[in-house]
This record gives structure tokens, C-alpha cells and sequence, in this order.
């Protein structure tokens, strides 16, 4: 089946986003546990996280290629949802200054000062370097494989563009990780996580629509609009909060 | 078993922080897809009901986290 430009723009936008921000997380804990253990056994264990998640993905692309598509597009759009309203409302708290912003370079200084206090390893593969950058890769790159599968099995063609956006936020991550060797503590992770989970949101409701048989009004042109009212009402509410969370503080501080 | 606790516990983790906004998310999708076909609403209305709940949805949740 050819692909359709409308869904597969914004599929492969929102793969590479979200992915941007789950790798720059898992290269952080990488990083530190490189800087401090020793380098063959973080990547190494980072290395394995990988390879398990590829063979998930290539696992559950088969089996969703079998799934009758309507009753699939509804759970995974309540899914979509659950996932991408939960992205939403942290971002709207974190930019109306309601929860604290996600600092890479705080994480990477706390990794690094507790595995110093380990125990020094040993010749040949350091199990707890493995062990730590395994469970961060796998951990992180479960969001990612969610994501990849989820905006791409509303239709099963679509899964492509997805692990393309994807993999190329991968490899950016990688190549920048190497060659600047710090967390990359100036991705703007929140306004990303923002972004992202408006797109999420609006594949959500769309998929969902979708699956309980409703039309859309403009047809495959109403996930921009959804997509656009998510952000416009986010967007509105950071200043809301913001102002109700100063109120609060004031009362509270009486 | 513990490994298998924490996968299932951070899969959990992925979908549900707040227990009210989830649920109000699922309840929400629930009642469009059992309510809004009895209403015969038509031509598009449905999808558009569907997402102005969520939308409203996201915004009581947030307003209700700032003020407390």
C-alpha cells in the first residue's frame, strides 16, 4: 500500500522527537557509567538493551500486521492517549514552573558520585556497568518502541517512516554523545517532551476516532487540526498554572 | 521475579501517573464510543465531541495539579 505523506510527515516527526528525548536520557546514564566503570562493558550492556529492543520490535511488527485494524486503532489510540496526555500535562507543569524541569547534567553528576561509591571492577566484563546501561537502554527504549509502534500501527504501512524517525534520532545522539562526551544537557527536553506529546495526542484521538468508527471532518487533515488545538490549549495553560500555582504559594506562606 | 516487577512496574509507569487522569481518560473514551452514536450526532460530530472532552480532560487535570 503507498504511503500517505499526511500521516507519514507527522509519523516520522513524532518518532524522531520522542526519540531525540528518550536517547538523550539513556546517553546521559551511558556516559556516566562509561566515565566511571570503564567503556567496553557500558556499551556493551547499552549494545544488548539495543538488540533486545530490535528483536521486540521486529516481533510485535509481525504480530500487529495480523490484528483486525478497527478494534486495534481503538486500544491503541486510548493507549496513545494514556501515554501522550500523561507527556502533555508534565510538560504543561514543567513550563508553568508547577514541577521541576528534567536537569541531564544534575543526573549525569548523581550517576557518576553513586558509582564511584562501588565497589571497583574487576578484569573482564564489569557486571554492574552492564547491568545499569542495559536497564537504562532497555528502560528508555521501551518509550521509544511504544511510540514507533503505536503511531505507526494505526496503519501497518506506516511503521516504516516510524522506526526511520526513530533510528535517525538514534544515530544523531550517538554521533553527538561521541563526540561531545557530555550529557546533552542543552536539547531543550521539555519544549521536545511538549511538541511530542501533542503530536501523541492528536495520533491518539485520531486513531481512537478512528476505531469507534467515527469520521473525521477533512478526513487525514484533521490530525493537524487536532494536533493544533492540543497546543493551542496547552500553550494557554501554562500561564493558567503558573499563575495558580503563585496564588497557592502566596496563601500558603500566610 | 524482581526484574520482571520492575519491567512490569515501569511498562505501568509509562501510561499512569495520575490515577484521576487516567481513569478520566478511559471513562471519557468509554462513554464516546458506547454514548455519542445514541445521540445521532453525525457528519463528523462525534470525532469532534471526542476530542473536545479529551481537550478538557487535559486542561482540568493541569489547573487542578497547579492549585495544589
Amino acid at each position: 500500500m503507498p504511503i500517505d505523506w499526511t500521516h507519514a510527515g507527522a509519523t516520522v516527526l513524532a518518532a524522531f522527537l520522542a526519540s531525540l528525548v528518550e536517547c538523550v536520557e539513556a546517553l546521559t546514564v551511558l556516559l556516566a557509567v562509561g566515565a566511571t566503570r570503564g567503556w567496553r562493558s557500558a556499551l556493551a550492556g547499552g549494545a544488548a538493551g539495543l538488540l533486545l529492543l530490535l528483536l521486540l520490535v521486529v516481533l510485535l511488527g509481525h504480530a500487529l500486521a495480523r490484528i483486525p485494524l478497527h478494534g486495534f486503532q481503538l486500544v491503541v489510540g486510548a493507549l496513545l492517549l494514556l501515554f501522550g496526555m500523561r507527556w502533555l500535562r508534565k510538560a504543561v507543569l514543567r513550563a508553568a514552573g508547577v514541577l521541576a524541569l528534567h536537569d541531564e547534567e544534575a543526573i549525569y553528576q548523581r550517576k557518576t558520585q553513586a558509582l564511584r561509591g562501588q565497589r571497583g571492577a574487576g578484569p573482564g566484563l564489569d557486571k554492574l556497568a552492564f547491568a545499569v546501561t542495559f536497564k537504562s537502554t532497555m528502560l528508555e527504549g521501551l518509550e521509544v518502541v511504544f511510540i514507533v509502534l503505536a503511531i505507526g500501527a494505526g496503519r501497518v504501512e506506516l511503521l516504516w517512516p516510524a522506526s526511520l524517525g526513530a533510528l535517525a534520532a538514534l544515530l544523531l545522539v550517538a554521533v553527538l554523545g561521541a563526540v561531545v562526551h557530555r550529557p546533552l544537557a542543552r536539547v531543550p527536553e521539555n519544549t521536545l517532551k511538549f511538541v511530542v506529546g501533542v503530536l501523541l495526542c492528536a495520533f491518539g484521538t485520531y486513531w481512537a476516532g478512528e476505531g469507534m468508527g467515527y469520521a473525521w471532518p477533512g478526513g487525514d487533515w484533521a490530525i493537524p487540526g487536532v494536533a493544533g488545538a492540543f497546543l493551542a490549549m496547552a500553550a494557554l495553560c501554562v500561564p493558567w498554572c503558573r499563575r495558580l500555582a503563585s496564588i497557592g504559594a502566596q496563601e500558603s506562606a500566610r | 521475579m524482581n526484574g520482571l516487577r520492575t519491567v512490569l512496574a515501569e511498562l505501568w509507569g509509562l501510561f499512569v501517573d495520575d490515577g484521576r487522569y487516567a481513569l478520566a481518560i478511559v471513562g471519557w473514551l468509554l462513554l464516546a464510543w458506547l454514548v455519542l452514536p445514541l445521540l445521532q450526532l453525525g457528519g463528523g460530530w462525534n470525532a469532534v465531541v471526542l476530542a473536545a472532552g479529551l481537550l478538557a480532560i487535559l486542561v482540568e487535570s493541569v489547573l487542578r495539579r497547579a492549585r495544589h
